[in-house]
């Protein structure tokens, strides 16, 4: 087993590095530098970006509008999910409509968000909070329907009373479910954000990365996009190292 | 509460929401960028899919959505098989293609279109790279949780390789692998919209950018619900064909 682990990684770190290989081979041998620049420019660009404050700027403005449509969705999404879910009739009439909702591309809407809102961060935020606020919801449905009958009932035989039944089945039940559509909804959030950006802002990342590619700063695009992913995916590293976490316990 | 009641309380429910959003435009509101409901089927004939340039942007887009999907599923497939056939492979390649599905690819929209220009290609190429990872990860899953007994069994009694994929892993997946064909078609037309929003010298970008700057709230949203409709039908399209696939557990 440990072997096995062993000779996984290794796999791994040489699928990374044989994409770096290919990728300075190619700008060795000549691929149109405007397309794929070399690495060492993308990584100096990064470190100009970095020095220079506009990462921070550019950072500050996209984080605002994540916390904020986060915030607005966390909230109307358990909120919306836990009042649907007091009845076996509410969830019937609407959860089906929820999830056609959720299946349906936001992304259509999104110039009718521009037009209500402006092209400030409040269409961002409004485009993103819609956005999240769908799996949040279903999965607080799903969360507070999945208690079995039978513990609240012997609960209600044993007098706990409505708060003791919230505290201790309700929650201890819903919770698991509740937190991945929590952690389901932040990924969208941060997509639906970035991807509003780049269609139409005035500030943020998503803007940034637009703007560079429309100057043909391709190198710095690079470095924009190569900011995101490094973030992106240690915050899945995370979120996969907490979940395993949870399994063991 | 029967079935029936609750569509009818569904039902009962979207009209009253629409009538409340007609009463709100009509009397109401102020704001001309509020359009009722009235306003927007009177703009959908003859004003926008009248017009035959919104017929055709609306066709191509379809069309790269087609495309798209089919290279996804193409080659999400046959990717996912060859990598899930391996116990090692898997083990090695799925966390990468998970971690690879969580970038936010909307970022590299603006690449693309460097790369692809500004022409149907790019459209496909991000509906494609939208659409390509839930089939991989779904076929990866769908490999893995196939009953080991019964492939093992059907070797036993003497099916070769061919016959066990045909026969038992195939049927088995069946499930897991459509349910990421079905997320592979919302994220496909999500990749083809974005790219179409994003590149607005011709398609549905540019009308929908026509109509705002135009303030037309009534036209936009028409082809806007036009769109939201084709993916609607798509979407029972890719779920009735997963019920013809699934007819034999029954």
């Amino acid at each position: 087993m440990r072997r096995d682990r062993l000779l996984i990684r290794s796999i791994q770190l040489g699928l990374f590095a044989s994409v770096f290989a290919a990728w300075y081979l190619a700008t060795q041998s000549g691929v149109r530098r405007l397309l794929l620049p070399p690495p060492e420019l993308v990584w100096r660009e990064m470190q100009v970006l970095w020095s220079s404050g506009r990462l921070w700027s550019a950072a500050v403005v996209t984080l605002n509008e994540i916390w904020q449509a986060y915030s607005i969705a966390v909230v109307a999404g358990v909120a919306v999910g836990f009042m649907v879910s007091r009845s076996r009739a509410l969830v019937r009439i609407f959860e089906p409509v929820l999830t056609g909702m959720f299946a349906v591309p936001l992304t259509l809407f999104f110039p009718l968000f521009v037009v209500f809102f402006g092209i400030g961060p409040e269409s961002k935020v409004a485009y993103a909070a819609t956005q999240c606020f769908f799996p949040i919801a279903l999965n607080t449905i799903a969360g507070f329907a999945s208690v079995d009958d039978l513990y609240l009932r012997a609960s209600r035989a044993m007098g706990a009373s409505s708060l003791a039944q919230f505290r201790y089945i309700y929650l201890p039940a819903a919770l698991p479910i509740t937190v991945t559509g929590l952690r389901i909804g932040f990924f969208i959030c941060i997509a639906a954000v970035l991807g509003a950006e780049t269609l139409a802002a005035l500030n943020g990342i998503g803007k940034s990365i637009a703007l560079a590619a429309e100057l043909m700063e391709t190198a710095r695009l690079y470095a924009w996009i190569a900011y995101v992913v490094t973030v992106s995916v240690t915050l899945n590293l995370l979120a996969l190292a907490a979940e395993q976490r949870g399994d063991e316990e | 509460m029967s079935a029936m009641q609750v569509r009818l309380i569904r039902l009962s429910l979207i009209v009253f929401l629409l009538a409340l959003w007609e009463l709100y435009a009509r009397f109401v509101s102020t704001s001309s960028l509020v359009a009722g409901p009235s306003d927007v089927a009177l703009a959908w004939w003859p004003k926008v899919m009248g017009d035959p340039g919104v017929r055709l942007a609306v066709l191509a887009t379809l069309v790269e959505l087609v495309i798209a999907f089919a290279l996804s599923v193409v080659f999400g497939m046959l990717i996912g098989i060859l990598v899930g056939l391996s116990n090692l492979g898997r083990r090695s390649v799925y966390p990468v293609v998970l971690l690879l599905y969580g970038i936010p690819q909307a970022i590299m929209l603006p690449l693309f279109v460097l790369m692809f220009g500004i022409g149907p290609a790019v459209k496909i190429a991000f509906g494609f790279s939208h659409g390509i990872f839930p089939v991989i990860v779904n076929t990866l899953a769908g490999m893995r949780n196939v009953n080991k007994l019964l492939v093992s069994g059907a070797a036993a009694m003497g099916a070769s390789r061919a016959q066990q994929v045909r026969y038992v892993i195939f049927p088995n997946m069946v499930a897991t692998v459509f349910a990421g064909l079905r997320l592979a078609m919302t994220l496909t037309l999500l990749g083809v919209v974005l790219a179409e929003i994003f590149v607005s010298q011709g398609g549905i970008g540019f009308y929908t950018l026509a109509y705002s700057e135009t303030f037309n709230p009534s036209a936009l949203m028409a082809l806007v619900l036009t769109l939201a409709l084709m993916a609607i039908a798509l979407n029972e399209l890719v779920r009735l064909i997963e019920a013809r696939f699934s007819r034999w557990r029954e």
